[in-house]
């Protein structure tokens, strides 16, 4: 019971004046009162009355008219990942709320912090099988970190600055807010918006305890071989500074998860690459080699942690994240070191010892320099044969120089793009990663390149993934979002290919897949492009997407059966991972 | 946070064991949902479950009996204390908590008139009289699950007509401070009050399309 209390007191300033307007006009109220500028969103039925009163702040709120559900929430997810605000959907009731489901799935495994506002039926044909009702709330109770349903305006300031605070505080995520008909019509009486800063149930971080900082601090200092495995945590806690203050000062090589990438960049000297199934092979060997094991707001993912009676059974593990329910969830700690990184990063720097570890470095790099043979070079570089995914993001690096924005798709070319490509900033990489959501990628893209106008956004697409959210090349040209598509087209569902290969005996079942012409398709959008099926033709192509000032689609010819190495088959220990 | 109530719990990590878990929650429409696909999602099956107010208006107050062992139930009551409509979770095992069960039992009125068993057994089992009709008579006893059963099975070859139990509703023995920290709390910040839908009998009135 100690723990149950109240931390700070919410402060209340009474707003003064009072004014009539209806549950729909305060909420777009609410929505410039947080900042919001852009919503992704489709008009329906039950959400009428907040379109209609949109029609009267268009010139306040940026509304992006998208072509299905998923992609309005996919597109706000990609806003909040590259611009660190809380990103904003409209959903009518029914088919448009449960077509949320998806992205709410995949924001919440990822702690993406959405808003998503659907239309309900009117309050008195709840339960009655209404045209267009579902049932919102229930359904999307295991997918939101929170949800509501109003029924009464008046609840509507209130309960949308809940919403906003706890999207956008502790770990964040997907909250849903579902508001009936009648609600949205209804005339109150609006006292003014005032945000919200403290729920009395809700604990966005645990108290960081001075004792564990001082434990962790002391195991850093005794190791011979520490190393430290991060995720989106840094990022989301804005503390890319004090993470690299951290590293730097004890001298840690530094792995990450494919959310975690770009909170450190890709030339820093510590960073040893990419953890998990097409991880890096060192960081992956070394996992089971190193003597302290330090993790910064990751989650040991099975993907990344392969077999767990397997998994650095020889290393005492720190684990630091600001979601209690994650210690001890996957991976036993040995210390546990509870709280936002932002905060206990530096509590940790503090106290540990400068040093450099040039020894333990040094493995990490003849591992590098192996897998560079065994599987970079010609992955990279091939001099003859297909076009290979690996050779097009190289190609991307040195055109951009690490300054785009990389959003992926899922599958193969997901982990070729989120391990070889560069990135100078955090917030650079935008990928489906705890839901592997087949479709993210385009939507996503739109969305990125709204929260980052001034950033190059590509968008990395496998055929199969690209044709199930294409629909949304509609939405960029209405809206003259200029991103860059590129398909990478082996012209198989390649990812699920490879395991048919390797573990099916090449048993092709059902993942040979026939495509539309994608740059005749761009065309008809009123969307550049080109196709590159030669080596020699590719550099020219790819400058030539990077120079067009609107939104152009690449399709690039791959080769049909190449597979993604390093590779730790799924069920095998982290160290028995395979370069061919 | 939870873990700091297992301290008197010693037990092998391995082997399932009944635990019980008690939850504090904001009054809200839904929590019970949120708390309940916590253990669906895991294909959990619980025991039963008992909500109702706590002595202090706008808290609730959760008992739920499972069978598990100790590491899963442990992940679970983060995983229910980490939502943000509760307010705080413990576990305990049978041995940390008093608890009790009610049962109801309604027999035929003539049988107990006729036998003399039934009235001694009813005797000893401590059975209460609820309801006297021509016809009925329905008992209460308040217990364990093994004596309730017992009952049961005791008043079988009598022509049994229905039963039915309460979940189980428990008393954590180490909970100093509980009832003072719990009105403490609300004090210091009262809760929402529930909205409910006001407008489910109003269907005629209203026009829609």
């Amino acid at each position: 019971m100690d723990t149950l209390e109240i931390t700070k007191k919410k402060t209340v300033s009474e707003p003064q004046t009072t004014t009539s307007i209806s549950g729909s006009e305060a909420v777009l109220e609410i929505l410039i009162a947080e900042k919001v500028k852009t919503i992704f969103g489709y008009p329906g039925g039950a959400i009428m009355p907040i379109y209609d009163a949109l029609y009267d702040y268009r010139e306040k709120l940026n509304h992006i008219l998208v072509r299905h559900e998923q992609g309005s929430i996919h597109a706000a997810q990609g806003f909040a990942r590259t611009s660190g605000e809380v990103g904003v959907v409209f959903a009518t009731s029914g088919p448009g709320a449960t077509n949320l489901v998806t992205g709410l799935a995949d924001a919440m495994i990822d702690s993406t912090p959405l808003v998503c506002i659907t239309g309900q039926v009117f309050a008195h044909l709840l339960g009655t099988d209404a045209f267009q009702e579902t049932d919102v709330v229930n359904i999307t109770t295991p997918v939101t970190k929170w949800n509501y349903q109003i029924t009464d305006a008046n609840e509507i300031p209130s309960v949308l600055a809940k919403a906003f605070y706890i999207a956008r505080s502790g770990r964040p995520g997907p909250v849903l807010i579902d508001i009936t008909k009648n609600a949205q019509l209804q005339k109150f009486d609006y006292k003014g918006y005032v945000k919200n800063n403290h729920i009395r149930s809700y604990r966005p971080k645990p108290n960081v305890r001075p004792a564990y900082v001082e434990e962790a601090a002391k195991l850093i200092n005794s190791a011979k071989k520490p190393f430290v495995i991060f995720g989106q945590g840094v990022i989301l806690g804005n503390a890319e500074k004090e993470f690299k203050e951290f590293i730097e000062k004890a001298g840690l090589p530094a792995a990450w998860t494919i959310l975690g990438v770009s909170a450190l960049p890709s030339d820093h000297p510590l960073n040893v690459g990419m953890l998990g199934m097409h991880g890096n092979y060192g960081p992956n060997v070394l996992t089971n080699d190193c003597d302290v094991l330090i993790a910064v707001g990751m989650r040991f993912d099975d993907r990344v942690t392969g077999r767990l009676d397997k998994y650095a059974k020889q290393a005492k593990i720190i684990h630091l994240d600001i979601d209690p329910s994650e210690i001890d969830k996957n991976v036993k700690v040995t210390v546990p070191v509870w709280g936002d990184c932002k905060e206990t990063l530096p509590l940790l720097t503090a106290l540990v010892e400068e040093k450099t570890h040039k020894e333990w470095l040094d493995k990490f790099e003849e591992y590098k320099q192996k897998e560079t043979e065994a599987c970079f070079d010609k992955d990279l570089r091939p001099q003859s044969g297909k076009i290979s995914m690996g050779e097009v993001m190289n190609l991307i690096n040195e055109v951009t120089g690490g300054n785009a924005v990389i959003v992926s798709d899922v599958g193969q070319h997901q982990m070729v793009a989120c391990r070889y490509a560069k990135f100078n900033q955090s917030r650079s990489n935008v990928t489906s990663g705890g839901l592997g959501t087949m479709g993210f990628g385009l939507p996503a893209a739109m969305g990125a390149k709204l929260g980052t106008p001034d950033r190059t956004v590509i968008a990395i697409v496998g055929d199969g993934g690209f044709q199930m959210t294409l629909q949304e090349l509609g939405t960029i040209m209405q809206n003259n979002i200029d991103v860059k598509i590129v398909v990478l087209n082996n012209e198989f569902l390649g990812m699920v290919r490879q395991w048919q290969e390797l573990f099916n005996e090449r048993r092709y079942s059902f993942t040979d897949i026939q495509s539309p012409d994608f740059v005749a398709l761009a065309a008809a959008y009123n969307i550049a492009g080109q196709k590159v099926s030669e080596r020699a033709d590719l550099k020219k192509a790819i400058r030539k997407m990077l120079e067009s000032d609107s939104a152009y689609l690449l399709e690039v010819m791959v080769g049909k059966e190449h597979n993604v190495f390093p590779m730790v088959p799924q069920g095998c220990s982290v160290s028995e991972i395979r370069l061919s | 946070m939870s873990d700091q109530n297992t301290n008197s719990t010693s037990l092998p990590v391995t082997g399932k064991q009944e635990f019980t878990i008690t939850v504090y929650t904001e009054n809200q429409i839904g929590i019970l949902n949120r708390i309940s696909t916590i253990f669906s999602r895991r294909k959990i099956n619980i025991h039963n479950l008992n909500t109702s107010p706590s002595e202090v208006p706008g808290i609730h107050r959760f008992n739920i009996v499972i069978e598990e062992t100790e590491e899963v139930i442990k992940k679970l009551v983060r995983q229910i204390e980490k939502q943000v409509d509760v307010l705080k979770a413990y576990f305990n095992t049978n041995d940390e908590i008093i608890w009790q069960e009610m049962a109801l039992y309604k027999v035929p009125t003539d049988v107990i008139v006729e036998k003399v068993k039934v009235e001694r057994l009813l005797h000893q089992f401590g059975a209460r009289v609820v309801a006297i009709r021509k016809d009925y008579t329905v008992f209460e006893t308040t217990g364990h699950r093994e004596e309730t059963d017992k009952l049961i099975a005791a008043l079988e070859p009598y022509d049994l007509i229905e039963f039915v139990r309460s979940a189980r509703v428990a008393i954590i023995k180490d909970s100093r401070g509980f009832h003072d920290k719990v009105k403490e709390f609300e004090r210091r910040q009262p809760g929402e009050e529930v909205i409910e839908n006001e407008f489910l009998d109003k269907q005629e009135e209203v026009f829609t399309m």
